[in-house]
Protein backbone atom coordinates (compact mmCIF):
# COMPACT_ATOMS: atom_id res chain seq x y z
CA UNK A 1 0.00 0.00 0.00
CA UNK A 2 1.19 3.58 -1.12
CA UNK A 3 1.83 6.11 1.99
CA UNK A 4 2.65 9.90 1.73
CA UNK A 5 5.48 10.35 4.26
CA UNK A 6 5.05 12.45 6.69
CA UNK A 7 8.11 14.05 8.35
CA UNK A 8 8.84 15.41 11.50
CA UNK A 9 10.66 19.26 11.97
CA UNK A 10 10.28 20.23 15.90
CA UNK A 11 7.28 21.33 16.63
CA UNK A 12 5.88 21.01 13.03
CA UNK A 13 4.72 18.29 10.84
CA UNK A 14 5.90 18.35 7.38
CA UNK A 15 3.90 16.72 4.36
CA UNK A 16 5.12 16.85 0.69
CA UNK A 17 2.43 15.15 -1.77
CA UNK A 18 4.87 14.12 -4.74
CA UNK A 19 2.64 11.60 -5.99
CA UNK A 20 -1.56 12.41 -7.64
CA UNK A 21 -3.74 11.36 -4.95
CA UNK A 22 -6.20 9.38 -5.37
CA UNK A 23 -9.31 9.23 -3.16
CA UNK A 24 -8.37 6.44 -0.48
CA UNK A 25 -4.71 7.93 -0.28
CA UNK A 26 -5.91 11.17 0.40
CA UNK A 27 -7.92 9.57 2.96
CA UNK A 28 -5.16 7.43 4.56
CA UNK A 29 -3.29 10.92 4.95
CA UNK A 30 -6.02 12.36 6.62
CA UNK A 31 -6.02 10.25 9.31
CA UNK A 32 -2.23 9.78 9.86
CA UNK A 33 -1.75 13.36 10.13
CA UNK A 34 -4.34 14.07 12.68
CA UNK A 35 -2.86 10.85 14.56
CA UNK A 36 0.94 12.04 14.44
CA UNK A 37 -0.38 15.88 15.96
CA UNK A 38 -1.66 13.98 18.58
CA UNK A 39 1.06 11.66 19.33
CA UNK A 40 3.83 14.03 18.56
CA UNK A 41 2.16 17.26 20.19
CA UNK A 42 2.45 18.79 16.72
CA UNK A 43 1.88 22.51 16.87
CA UNK A 44 1.61 23.02 12.95
CA UNK A 45 1.20 21.12 10.01
CA UNK A 46 2.45 21.88 6.81
CA UNK A 47 1.23 20.82 2.97
CA UNK A 48 3.62 21.22 0.03
CA UNK A 49 1.44 20.66 -2.95
CA UNK A 50 3.68 22.06 -5.18
CA UNK A 51 4.06 19.21 -7.15
CA UNK A 52 0.26 18.62 -7.43
CA UNK A 53 -1.43 19.17 -10.41
CA UNK A 54 -4.77 18.22 -9.88
CA UNK A 55 -6.72 19.31 -6.48
CA UNK A 56 -10.57 17.88 -7.13
CA UNK A 57 -13.06 18.80 -4.64
CA UNK A 58 -12.58 15.58 -2.72
CA UNK A 59 -9.07 16.30 -2.16
CA UNK A 60 -9.68 20.57 -1.32
CA UNK A 61 -12.41 18.80 1.23
CA UNK A 62 -9.27 16.71 2.93
CA UNK A 63 -7.32 19.85 3.49
CA UNK A 64 -9.55 21.33 4.97
CA UNK A 65 -10.70 18.60 6.91
CA UNK A 66 -7.35 18.54 8.14
CA UNK A 67 -7.47 22.33 8.72
CA UNK A 68 -10.02 21.80 10.50
CA UNK A 69 -9.35 18.57 12.32
CA UNK A 70 -5.55 20.04 13.66
CA UNK A 71 -7.27 23.24 14.51
CA UNK A 72 -9.79 21.56 17.02
CA UNK A 73 -6.24 19.74 18.10
CA UNK A 74 -4.53 23.17 18.71
CA UNK A 75 -2.42 22.87 15.65
CA UNK A 76 -2.68 25.07 12.62
CA UNK A 77 -2.31 24.19 8.86
CA UNK A 78 -0.56 26.21 6.24
CA UNK A 79 -0.97 24.77 2.56
CA UNK A 80 2.25 25.78 0.49
CA UNK A 81 3.39 25.99 -3.36
CA UNK A 82 -0.26 25.81 -4.62
CA UNK A 83 0.02 26.32 -8.61
CA UNK A 84 -1.80 28.86 -10.25
CA UNK A 85 -3.55 26.37 -12.53
CA UNK A 86 -4.82 24.78 -9.50
CA UNK A 87 -5.92 27.76 -7.56
CA UNK A 88 -8.17 29.56 -10.47
CA UNK A 89 -9.30 25.75 -10.71
CA UNK A 90 -10.51 25.48 -7.40
CA UNK A 91 -11.91 28.83 -7.04
CA UNK A 92 -14.31 28.24 -10.23
CA UNK A 93 -14.86 24.74 -8.69
CA UNK A 94 -16.41 26.62 -5.79
CA UNK A 95 -14.16 25.68 -3.52
CA UNK A 96 -12.76 28.51 -0.85
CA UNK A 97 -10.70 26.45 1.36
CA UNK A 98 -11.70 27.89 4.93
CA UNK A 99 -9.92 27.62 7.83
CA UNK A 100 -6.73 26.86 5.45
CA UNK A 101 -3.92 29.34 6.07
CA UNK A 102 -1.61 29.66 2.87
CA UNK A 103 1.71 30.41 1.77
CA UNK A 104 3.97 30.70 -1.57
CA UNK A 105 6.70 28.04 -0.41
CA UNK A 106 8.12 25.80 2.21
CA UNK A 107 9.96 28.74 3.78
CA UNK A 108 7.25 31.25 3.83
CA UNK A 109 5.50 28.77 5.35
CA UNK A 110 7.20 28.16 8.21
CA UNK A 111 7.61 31.59 9.10
CA UNK A 112 4.11 31.54 8.86
CA UNK A 113 3.72 29.02 11.31
CA UNK A 114 6.50 30.43 13.26
CA UNK A 115 4.64 33.68 13.56
CA UNK A 116 1.34 32.24 14.68
CA UNK A 117 2.85 29.84 17.31
CA UNK A 118 4.52 33.47 18.63
CA UNK A 119 1.19 35.24 18.07
CA UNK A 120 -0.72 32.63 20.84
CA UNK A 121 1.99 32.26 23.06
CA UNK A 122 1.77 36.09 23.32
CA UNK A 123 -1.46 35.62 23.77
CA UNK A 124 -0.95 33.17 26.77
CA UNK A 125 1.42 35.59 28.01
CA UNK A 126 -0.98 38.36 28.29
CA UNK A 127 -3.63 36.32 29.37
CA UNK A 128 -1.53 35.34 32.43
CA UNK A 129 -0.33 39.14 32.92
CA UNK A 130 -4.26 40.57 33.10
CA UNK A 131 -5.26 37.16 35.83
CA UNK A 132 -1.71 38.59 37.82
CA UNK A 133 -2.71 42.28 37.60
CA UNK A 134 -6.42 41.53 38.81
CA UNK A 135 -4.87 38.98 41.65
CA UNK A 136 -2.77 42.16 42.85
CA UNK A 137 -5.70 45.20 43.06
CA UNK A 138 -7.60 42.66 45.26
CA UNK B 1 -11.65 2.79 -20.84
CA UNK B 2 -13.59 0.90 -17.98
CA UNK B 3 -13.01 2.67 -14.43
CA UNK B 4 -14.17 -0.13 -11.97
CA UNK B 5 -12.23 1.04 -8.81
CA UNK B 6 -10.33 3.95 -7.15
CA UNK B 7 -7.15 3.06 -8.88
CA UNK B 8 -8.16 3.44 -12.22
CA UNK B 9 -8.76 7.19 -11.82
CA UNK B 10 -5.26 8.47 -12.10
CA UNK B 11 -4.55 6.48 -15.09
CA UNK B 12 -7.81 7.88 -16.10
CA UNK B 13 -6.75 11.77 -15.27
CA UNK B 14 -3.19 10.94 -17.59
CA UNK B 15 -5.25 9.89 -20.64
CA UNK B 16 -6.47 12.70 -20.35
CA UNK B 17 -3.80 14.73 -19.83
CA UNK B 18 -1.53 13.32 -22.64
CA UNK B 19 -4.97 14.10 -25.34
CA UNK B 20 -5.14 17.89 -24.08
CA UNK B 21 -1.33 18.50 -24.32
CA UNK B 22 -1.54 16.23 -27.87
CA UNK B 23 -3.87 19.59 -28.87
CA UNK B 24 -1.81 22.09 -27.37
CA UNK B 25 -3.95 23.48 -24.57
CA UNK B 26 -3.15 25.83 -22.05
CA UNK B 27 -2.15 24.78 -18.79
CA UNK B 28 -4.82 26.80 -17.04
CA UNK B 29 -7.59 24.91 -19.25
CA UNK B 30 -5.60 21.64 -18.75
CA UNK B 31 -6.30 21.61 -14.85
CA UNK B 32 -9.60 22.86 -15.54
CA UNK B 33 -10.56 20.03 -17.73
CA UNK B 34 -8.82 17.53 -15.83
CA UNK B 35 -10.65 18.34 -12.43
CA UNK B 36 -13.76 18.07 -13.89
CA UNK B 37 -12.83 14.75 -15.57
CA UNK B 38 -11.90 13.90 -11.71
CA UNK B 39 -14.95 14.73 -10.61
CA UNK B 40 -16.86 13.21 -13.05
CA UNK B 41 -15.22 9.98 -12.95
CA UNK B 42 -15.62 9.80 -8.94
CA UNK B 43 -19.09 10.24 -9.14
CA UNK B 44 -19.37 7.32 -11.73
CA UNK B 45 -17.33 5.36 -9.08
CA UNK B 46 -19.51 6.12 -6.08
CA UNK B 47 -23.41 6.28 -7.50
CA UNK B 48 -22.98 4.72 -10.88
CA UNK B 49 -21.16 1.90 -9.41
CA UNK B 50 -18.56 2.52 -11.95
CA UNK B 51 -18.69 2.53 -15.96
CA UNK B 52 -17.19 3.77 -19.25
CA UNK B 53 -15.50 6.73 -19.85
CA UNK B 54 -14.15 8.25 -22.96
CA UNK B 55 -11.52 10.43 -24.44
CA UNK B 56 -12.20 11.96 -28.02
CA UNK B 57 -10.38 14.89 -29.73
CA UNK B 58 -12.33 17.01 -31.50
CA UNK B 59 -11.49 19.67 -34.44
CA UNK B 60 -13.30 21.98 -36.03
CA UNK B 61 -12.82 24.81 -38.04
CA UNK B 62 -12.59 27.07 -35.26
CA UNK B 63 -11.03 25.42 -32.57
CA UNK B 64 -10.02 22.20 -31.32
CA UNK B 65 -11.06 20.48 -28.02
CA UNK B 66 -11.71 17.42 -25.91
CA UNK B 67 -14.73 15.85 -25.47
CA UNK B 68 -15.15 13.31 -22.26
CA UNK B 69 -17.90 10.82 -22.23
CA UNK B 70 -19.13 9.62 -18.78
CA UNK B 71 -21.48 6.35 -19.13
CA UNK B 72 -22.98 4.04 -16.34
CA UNK B 73 -25.33 1.57 -15.90
CA UNK B 74 -26.11 2.87 -12.58
CA UNK B 75 -29.43 3.91 -10.69
CA UNK B 76 -30.06 7.21 -12.29
CA UNK B 77 -30.04 10.96 -10.72
CA UNK B 78 -34.22 10.99 -9.53
CA UNK B 79 -33.80 15.23 -10.00
CA UNK B 80 -31.16 16.45 -12.36
CA UNK B 81 -32.32 19.65 -11.66
CA UNK B 82 -31.92 19.24 -8.12
CA UNK B 83 -28.12 17.13 -8.45
CA UNK B 84 -27.43 20.52 -10.42
CA UNK B 85 -27.15 22.65 -7.60
CA UNK B 86 -24.29 23.72 -5.17
CA UNK B 87 -24.34 22.24 -2.40
CA UNK B 88 -27.10 19.74 -2.79
CA UNK B 89 -25.45 15.88 -1.82
CA UNK B 90 -26.82 12.57 -1.52
CA UNK B 91 -23.39 11.15 -0.21
CA UNK B 92 -21.14 12.67 2.05
CA UNK B 93 -19.23 14.58 0.22
CA UNK B 94 -19.87 18.84 -0.32
CA UNK B 95 -22.22 18.46 -3.33
CA UNK B 96 -19.70 20.41 -5.49
CA UNK B 97 -19.01 17.89 -8.16
CA UNK B 98 -21.58 18.48 -11.23
CA UNK B 99 -22.47 22.10 -10.23
CA UNK B 100 -18.66 23.01 -10.38
CA UNK B 101 -18.07 20.68 -12.74
CA UNK B 102 -20.31 22.41 -15.32
CA UNK B 103 -18.04 25.83 -14.71
CA UNK B 104 -15.05 23.96 -15.47
CA UNK B 105 -15.98 22.90 -18.91
CA UNK B 106 -17.13 24.77 -22.21
CA UNK B 107 -20.53 22.14 -22.90
CA UNK B 108 -21.80 19.97 -20.21
CA UNK B 109 -24.94 17.78 -20.98
CA UNK B 110 -26.18 15.15 -18.72
CA UNK B 111 -29.20 12.47 -19.15
CA UNK B 112 -30.15 9.89 -16.96
CA UNK B 113 -32.65 7.54 -15.97
CA UNK B 114 -33.81 5.89 -13.01
CA UNK B 115 -32.12 2.05 -12.83
CA UNK B 116 -30.74 2.50 -16.66
CA UNK B 117 -28.18 4.76 -16.11
CA UNK B 118 -26.44 8.17 -15.88
CA UNK B 119 -24.54 9.70 -19.12
CA UNK B 120 -22.39 12.50 -18.74
CA UNK B 121 -20.69 14.34 -21.72
CA UNK B 122 -18.70 17.33 -21.62
CA UNK B 123 -16.65 19.46 -24.18
CA UNK B 124 -13.60 21.47 -22.85
CA UNK B 125 -11.97 23.69 -26.19
CA UNK B 126 -8.52 24.57 -26.22
CA UNK B 127 -9.29 28.30 -26.10
CA UNK B 128 -12.72 28.59 -24.47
Amino acid sequence: MEKIPILRMGQFLLVTIQVDLYDQLAENLESDLVNMVKTHNAAGVLIDVSSVSIIDSFMGRILGNIATMSKIMDAETVVVGMQPAVAITLVELGLPLKGVHAALNVEKGMELLNSKLLLNKNEEDEDLEHDDNSDSSE
Amino acid sequence: MVIVKEQDVVPFRNRVKEAAVKIGMGLVNQTKLITGASELVRNMLKYGKGGVAKIEILSTSRDRGIRLIFEDKGPGIPDIKKAMQDGFTTGRSMGLGLPGTKRLMSEFEIWSEINKGTTVTVVKWKNG
